[in-house]
């Protein structure tokens, strides 16, 4: 389709190498299995391909044609024009990995940019070039735990509070560890304090990971956890929604020793789950433990500044077996967008976005404490998320918002048997006024049917 | 390729200087030339351990390269070589002086006997090609 | 020219984009909870345009030219996977809406399912995986969980050539398997002898990447999967090279138990500067009970008035999830359009043409370059960068001089058991025109080598910088921006 040889390129290329035909260059194939043949659909061409797949779309009812208050670790959020537009030249989007860095300053420099723009939003010494996705980034950061103590400690505390994709991820991850386990958070309820994880520390404990905001949308204060857990040398590590961070206090003050988070949120399309960007974050001290690629700034020969990727000697392809992690690719494209979105958004444009969510989610929560028979179930401040304990099952209100083209929250339930009709709601700042008075009315109808 | 007399050495390429009942050890001039520049060092052990012939004394990351230095004998550790955590790139030019790594005693005199001399040392380098 | 970094352009005060006044009265901020400075650039839109715009001009890129980086399937992708890729209706929607309003998403997951099962000959694959070296991972865990299923709980070993790329060793390691590697014999074939000896009832399977890393096929592979069957350990196959086998060979019909694709290499979703991936895993019937979870299946068949319903489904035995979601679905677009425009016929003709262009290249540079396998190669091929008489030059400088000449360098050594390694992927999508004058780059350099040694030492010449000084980047750490002091 895609190869632009012609037949006497073909017959003179052969007699190069020679060989009689094609077929001539596969004698290595086993014969009985040479040539299977495949069954798929005929070839399209160009134009019927892009209307196959306008077809397929079709068949989506997609945020552009439904108001979204669904969230739960995938955020409706506006993209500006120029993030797509530069990600789409050919020299990012069609560059490898930069091995060659003379060839590489326009990857390598975005990288650099990335990573200072995630060191200043999470208040953390050193980002990597960024992982697979925030719940892998959460993985591992558990990994690097588990050898930042030689394996010697061998528990993890997990928050009740954490996205439960992103525990299920760390739970598969740390099954391939001998004698870990996962403490805790089993007995405990989804709604209780942080502080409930206290007793649960011991010197036997790698690492405490919580979320903040927490996957229930509600803002703590971590500082009293971490000292407790610092004091009995365990590791901190704090889930985030970078968004947030432009408004709230960065884990770095509070004493996270790893930030990791889904950077979604930073100018990435929803996409049905991916491509995200998984951010990692660390102090200095554990720059050598962390997975993942690094880009740092160095000099060529004339001493003119450029980039490198450094601390190479870390990773698989030369460490092998006793590497950390297997980690090849970050998510390069991925992250050049964020650094991109942040640098046109800016130190007042995503200060502004933050708050625009922050003030539609409290003004909907207020707006729906009033609905008969709808209560708000917030023990704490919430950034733009809050949890509704609903008269009916959220399934079926769900079912009665589609009709009005609404995409209702996400059901608790799901994951967590004590919030049973509890819905998560999640605002933005793409919805209005006007999308969410036509909730709260959708919501009281359902109520009263 | 510079290995000395007077020391003794092993096959994954640490050295070890016998004094008395006491033993310095570090890394070979040939290590240090396929490591190529050294940026890293951290040490896996501390001063008081017992440590074990084999068990992993430090791990040396060059820009090219990892490697672990694991110990030629067992015995107690007596002194680790702070300065280099600092300055690892000494390793590159005074592998057998200044670049020690630890130093050990109540060491095991079996192990010694398994150790290679220069002459066997060299022949081992040479085998492996440059 | 140094292009300056956006904090060094930021200016105090400066607006790049404008948000909407709040529509909804405004709520009191948790005071005690605010952050007290955000130091982020504050640039206007041009700035922001012109930056990005000027660091992509430092890049080399396959639009901008020949990238025969090899093992890395540095193929042209096409602009119309960048069209269908963003079609509203696919980039708006959100992952855990409910699956009735996403019929068009799940019929593509399902079907590119069951097409890349149907190229590879695997009975169920799983689109989950970010990455091949994820993929890797998702595959030795599977391997791993079957075992452990049976209470075989002896085997601690993975078997892996000598050849492999970093990744299988690594991966191997977190899934918690001792590696042994097993020798390569003279023809560049997995050495029999050796693995008939090392494989016991304690392996639990081998890592097989065929084409190999020096471009061959094994051609004892179906002796090769034999032997650790019959030890009773499963056969992984690294997708990395499937580039040279689309229509010629079925992995699964070759006895492989599990293998990942990689989605940026073979089906030409772009490489984006290192990411996002997609590395799916297929595995054969017995292994299906073992994969991560959710797969997309039909879970109410149609009839005359309806359609079918696609939904998620859990296999019972899952090894877990290993992402959040469903995978990077942007990829999975880009990868459906692509084999749809290709059909059976056209992937063959792809994986012909990439053999037919690395046999030809090879044609051209022989005896001017060491061959350390001197066959008829798959998709790739390896020359070693140096010259017994030119003693000074190894291949770094045979690859950085080529940057003079304006081509991409092939890999550097890499595969390990290849001296000074050179490994060339040249893909399916170049012209004839564009292999001669990189061979004739190739075989100039060859010559300097010997007559100007100084010019590959110094090289390259014409980037927009030269030699980096990577003990400098590593010793001193410097990861971050300067962060102006008005915002500190």
């Amino acid at each position: 389709m895609f190869y632009p040889h012609t037949e006497s390129e073909r017959a003179e290329m052969l007699r190069s190498i020679g060989v009689q035909s094609i077929e001539d260059l596969f004698v290595d194939v086993p014969e009985k299995y040479r040539f299977p043949k495949l069954d798929l659909p005929p070839s399209l061409t160009e134009m019927e391909a892009v209307t196959l797949m306008q077809e397929l779309a079709n068949e989506n009812y997609s945020t552009h044609d439904l108001i979204c208050f669904l969230g739960a670790g995938a955020y409706n959020h506006y993209v500006p024009a120029v993030v797509d537009n530069l990600i789409r030249r050919g020299e990012f989007l069609t560059a490898y990995t930069p091995y060659q860095p003379e060839v590489s300053q326009g990857t390598l420099q975005a990288i650099f940019e990335y990573q200072s723009i995630i060191a200043a939003l999470t208040g953390m010494d050193v980002s990597n070039a960024s992982h697979y996705d925030g719940a892998t980034a959460a993985a591992e950061a558990v990994v690097m735990a588990y050898h930042n103590f030689r394996g010697k400690r061998g528990k993890y505390i997990i928050s009740p509070s954490l996205n439960p994709q992103f525990r299920q991820v760390i739970n598969t991850y740390l099954s391939g560890y001998d004698n870990v386990s996962v403490a805790g958070p089993d007995e405990l309820d989804p709604m209780s304090s942080p502080d409930e994880l206290e007793q649960f520390i011991d010197m036997d404990t790698a690492m405490v990971i919580v979320q903040y905001p927490d996957f229930l949308g509600r803002i703590y204060d971590y500082a009293q956890l971490a000292n407790k857990t610092h004091a009995l040398g365990t590791l901190f590590a704090v889930v985030v929604n970078p968004l947030a961070l432009a408004l709230l206090k960065p884990p770095g003050e509070f004493g996270a020793d790893v930030v990791v988070g889904e950077g979604q949120p930073l100018g990435i399309p929803m996409m049905y789950g991916g491509p995200y960007l998984g951010i990692f974050a660390t102090k200095k001290e554990y720059v050598r433990k962390m997975a993942g690629r690094l880009v740092g700034e160095t000099v060529d020969e004339q001493g003119k500044r450029g980039y490198v990727l450094t601390l190479t000697a870390r990773e698989q392809h030369i460490r092998r077996e006793k590497a950390t992690s297997n980690i090849c690719t970050n998510q390069g494209l991925i992250a050049l967008a964020s650094a991109i979105y942040v640098s046109l958004v800016g130190k007042q444009g995503l200060r502004q976005v933050a708050e625009l969510c922050y003030h539609k989610a409290h003004y909907a929560a207020q707006k729906i404490s009033q609905i008969e028979g709808y209560s708000l179930c917030c023990n704490a401040p919430y950034f733009h998320e809050f949890i509704v304990c609903c008269p009916k099952p959220v399934e079926e209100i769900n079912a009665h918002l589609l009709e009005h083209q609404i995409l209702g929250g996400y059901d608790l339930g799901k994951n967590f048997p004590s919030l049973d009709h509890h819905m998560l709601l999640a605002f933005t700042e793409m919805n209005s006024r006007d999308d969410i008075d036509l909730l709260c009315d959708v919501l009281a109808e359902v109520a009263n049917d | 390729m510079n290995i000395p007399q007077n020391l003794k050495y092993e096959k994954t390429d640490e050295w070890a200087a016998v004094d008395a009942g006491k033993v310095t050890i570090g890394i070979t001039d040939y290590a240090q030339s396929q490591l190529s520049d050294i940026v890293f060092l951290e040490y896996l052990v501390a001063t008081g351990d017992d440590i074990k012939k084999g068990d992993v004394i430090a791990t040396i990351e060059s820009v090219k390269a990892a490697a672990e230095v694991s110990s030629p004998v067992s015995g107690k550790v007596t002194a680790v070589n702070d300065d280099l955590i600092q300055t690892p790139e000494k390793i590159n030019t005074d592998p057998y002086g200044e670049a020690w790594l630890v130093k050990v005693e109540d060491v095991d005199v079996g192990d010694l006997s398994s150790l290679m001399d220069a002459a066997s040392y060299e022949n081992y380098c040479q085998e492996r090609g440059h | 020219m140094t292009e300056p970094t956006i904090y060094e352009m930021s200016v105090a005060g400066r607006v790049g984009m404008k948000y909407p006044q709040p529509d909804v009265p405004l709520s009191p901020l948790p005071d005690d909870m605010l952050r007290r400075d955000l130091p982020l650039p504050e640039l206007s839109e041009l700035e922001v345009v012109r930056h990005f715009t000027n660091l992509s001009s430092k890049n080399y890129s396959i639009d901008g030219g020949f990238y025969p980086l090899g093992s890395c399937t540095m193929k042209y992708n096409p602009k119309v996977n960048e069209e269908t890729a963003r079609i509203p209706g696919f980039t708006g929607t959100h992952p855990l809406q409910p699956i009735e309003t996403v019929q068009g998403n799940l019929i593509l997951m399902y079907e590119l399912q069951n097409w890349l099962a149907e190229i590879s000959g695997f009975s169920a694959v799983t689109l989950q995986p970010a990455a091949g070296a994820h993929g890797e991972y998702v595959g030795v865990m599977i391997i791993r969980a079957y075992h452990r299923d049976r209470g075989d709980l002896k085997r601690t070993k993975i078997l892996i050539p000598d050849s492999a790329h970093g990744t299988n060793p690594a991966t191997s390691a977190m899934s918690g398997y001792n590696v042994v590697p097993v020798p390569s014999d003279a023809r560049g074939n997995v050495d029999l002898e050796a693995l008939r000896t090392l494989c016991t009832d304690e392996i639990a399977g081998l890592m097989l990447t065929n084409p190999n890393t020096v471009g061959l096929f094994d051609e004892n592979v179906l002796e090769v999967i034999n032997i650790v069957h019959q030890a009773g350990g499963l056969v992984y196959g690294d997708g990395a090279n499937f580039n040279a086998v689309l229509g010629i060979v079925r992995p699964g019909d070759l006895g492989f138990d599990v293998m990942h694709f990689n989605l940026h290499k073979t089906f030409s979703t772009p490489h984006g500067g290192g990411g996002p991936g997609s590395g799916p895993v297929g595995v054969v019937e017995h292994l299906v009970e073992f994969l991560p979870g959710p797969l997309v299946d039909v879970i109410k068949e149609g009839d005359a008035d309806d359609y079918p319903l696609f939904g998620f489904v859990e296999p019972p035995k899952s090894i877990g999830r290993v992402k959040s979601f469903y995978g990077q679905f942007g990829m999975h677009v880009r990868a459906y359009t692509y084999i749809s425009m290709h059909g059976a016929a056209g992937l063959r003709a792809v994986s012909e043409h990439a053999v037919l262009n690395a046999n030809y290249l090879l044609s051209r540079v022989r005896g001017k370059y060491k061959l350390p396998y001197d066959r008829i190669c798959m998709h790739e091929f390896v020359v070693e960068g140096s010259w017994d008489d030119a003693p000074d030059i190894r291949a770094l400088d045979v690859s950085k001089r080529l940057m003079d000449y304006n081509f991409h360098p092939p890999t550097n050594y890499f595969p390990l058991i290849v001296h000074e390694a050179l490994m060339i992927e040249p893909t399916e999508t170049e012209s004839k025109q564009t292999l001669d004058q990189f061979a004739d780059a190739l075989l100039k350099i060859a010559e300097e080598a010997h007559t100007q040694p100084d010019l590959l030492k110094s090289a390259p010449h014409n980037t927009p910088i030269g030699r980096l000084d990577e003990v400098k980047a590593a010793k001193e750490l410097v990861l971050c921006c300067w962060i102006p002091e008005d915002i500190e």
